[in-house]
């Protein structure tokens, strides 16, 4: 289904183009070139942001982390498995995939755990990958209140996502 | 702020790394992951360029003006101050109507015309404005209307049931943003100096 939705999207924009007179081609190619100069302007906050997390990746600071916080998590009723993705899931999206896929290989999709796991990627996003890119393309150095107040919707997701699977999936 | 989580990652992971043996590791990664960055930024290169030009044929054609006034009604009380005709108010709009259809990979090129377009309709400013604290919160914390990345990889796992999860992943996901949102706006502190 998904599948249709962008190139039929792209067909619809042309022929309302068309149909306005509009010169869909140099159109086009003048917005592409604008936005030419303002992807190279995210490479260093990319390159900074990336080198970060590869190192924090390999160092094993992740288990670590887990194991220091186990107690507070047990306490919170969160399965002690979604430990790690929880914490990789705000600073990494495919990092965050690969500990899912670990997950579901070691417990049952349809477990606790599992179903926790499955919420959790579904209903969070990779917070500081999207405001480092998205600051990164600006002038601006002082985020404010946009990195707390994104690292609460994640908390909350965190903790909505083992509520939510023990309530309605019992 | 993202000060303080770059110089913590990196020292954490010098010290870990070395306690936990990983150190090697840590150094080839150091190395790797600079160049990993240059292929993301190819790869959104593409994206971005692909999603401007269209929405460029978009713009000129009106048919982002229809799509920004079926948004106008609920996002100009959380906008303040914003035009509803202008570009930034448009780019917001695709990218929502991006992120709502689940097409990730379009939503990001398009928030980052957004944000290309706050900045120049409000000035550039070293402080953020309201308005981009809030956009941005509406990406980290966007509703997901159908979880396909997860439902795959719970078919892909042997669930007997991949989509069971679905009204967990929209109660959970709209907590969320309510959270973020209600966050960013009381710790607002105004006009920026």
């Amino acid at each position: 289904m998904s599948d249709y939705v962008i190139p039929f999207f792209m067909a619809l924009i042309m022929i309302i183009g068309l149909a306005k007179k509009v010169d869909v081609f140099s159109e086009f190619t003048e917005g592409a070139k604008e936005n030419l100069k303002a992807a190279v302007s995210v490479l260093p906050a990319l390159i900074a942001l990336m080198t970060a997390i590869g190192m924090f990746k390999a160092s094993g600071a992740l288990d670590f982390i887990s194991m220091a916080i186990s107690p507070l998590t047990n306490f919170l009723g969160f399965p002690e498995e979604c430990i790690p993705l929880a914490i990789i899931r705000p600073v990494s999206g495919s990092g965050a995939l690969a500990v899912f896929e670990n997950i579901l290989t070691d417990v049952s999709p349809d477990s606790f755990a599992g179903r926790v796991a499955s919420v959790i990627i579904g209903s969070t996003e990779t917070t500081f990958y999207t405001i480092a890119v998205y600051y990164g393309i600006t002038k601006v150095k002082k985020t404010r209140q946009a990195l707390p107040a994104s690292l609460a919707a994640d908390f909350t997701g965190f903790i909505l996502s083992a509520l939510t699977v023990r309530i309605i999936l019992g | 702020m993202i000060k303080w989580i770059f110089a913590a990652m990196l020292i954490i992971s010098a010290v870990i790394g070395a306690a936990d043996g990983n150190i090697s590791e840590v150094s080839s990664a150091a190395l790797n992951s600079c160049v990993e960055a240059v292929e993301l930024c190819i790869y959104l290169t593409g994206g971005m360029c692909m999603w401007g030009g269209l929405m460029r044929v978009a713009e000129k054609s009106g048919i982002t003006d229809v799509i920004a006034r079926l948004f106008r009604p609920v996002l100009k009380h959380l906008f303040k101050g914003l035009d509803t005709s202008g570009k930034a108010f448009h780019a917001i709009c695709m990218n929502i109507t991006a992120n709502l259809l689940g097409l990730g990979n379009a939503a990001t090129p398009l928030g980052l015309e957004a944000m290309k377009r706050l900045e120049e309709e409000e000035g550039e400013n070293e402080v953020t404005s309201r308005n981009m604290v809030l956009f941005v919160v509406l990406n980290t914390a966007s509703i997901t209307l159908i979880p396909t990345t997860a439902a795959s990889l719970r078919l892909k796992h042997g669930s007997a049931a991949p989509m069971e999860i679905l009204p967990c992943v929209l109660i959970t996901s709209v907590c969320a943003l309510i959270s973020a949102l209600v966050i960013a706006i009381i710790f607002d502190r105004g006009d920026r100096k």
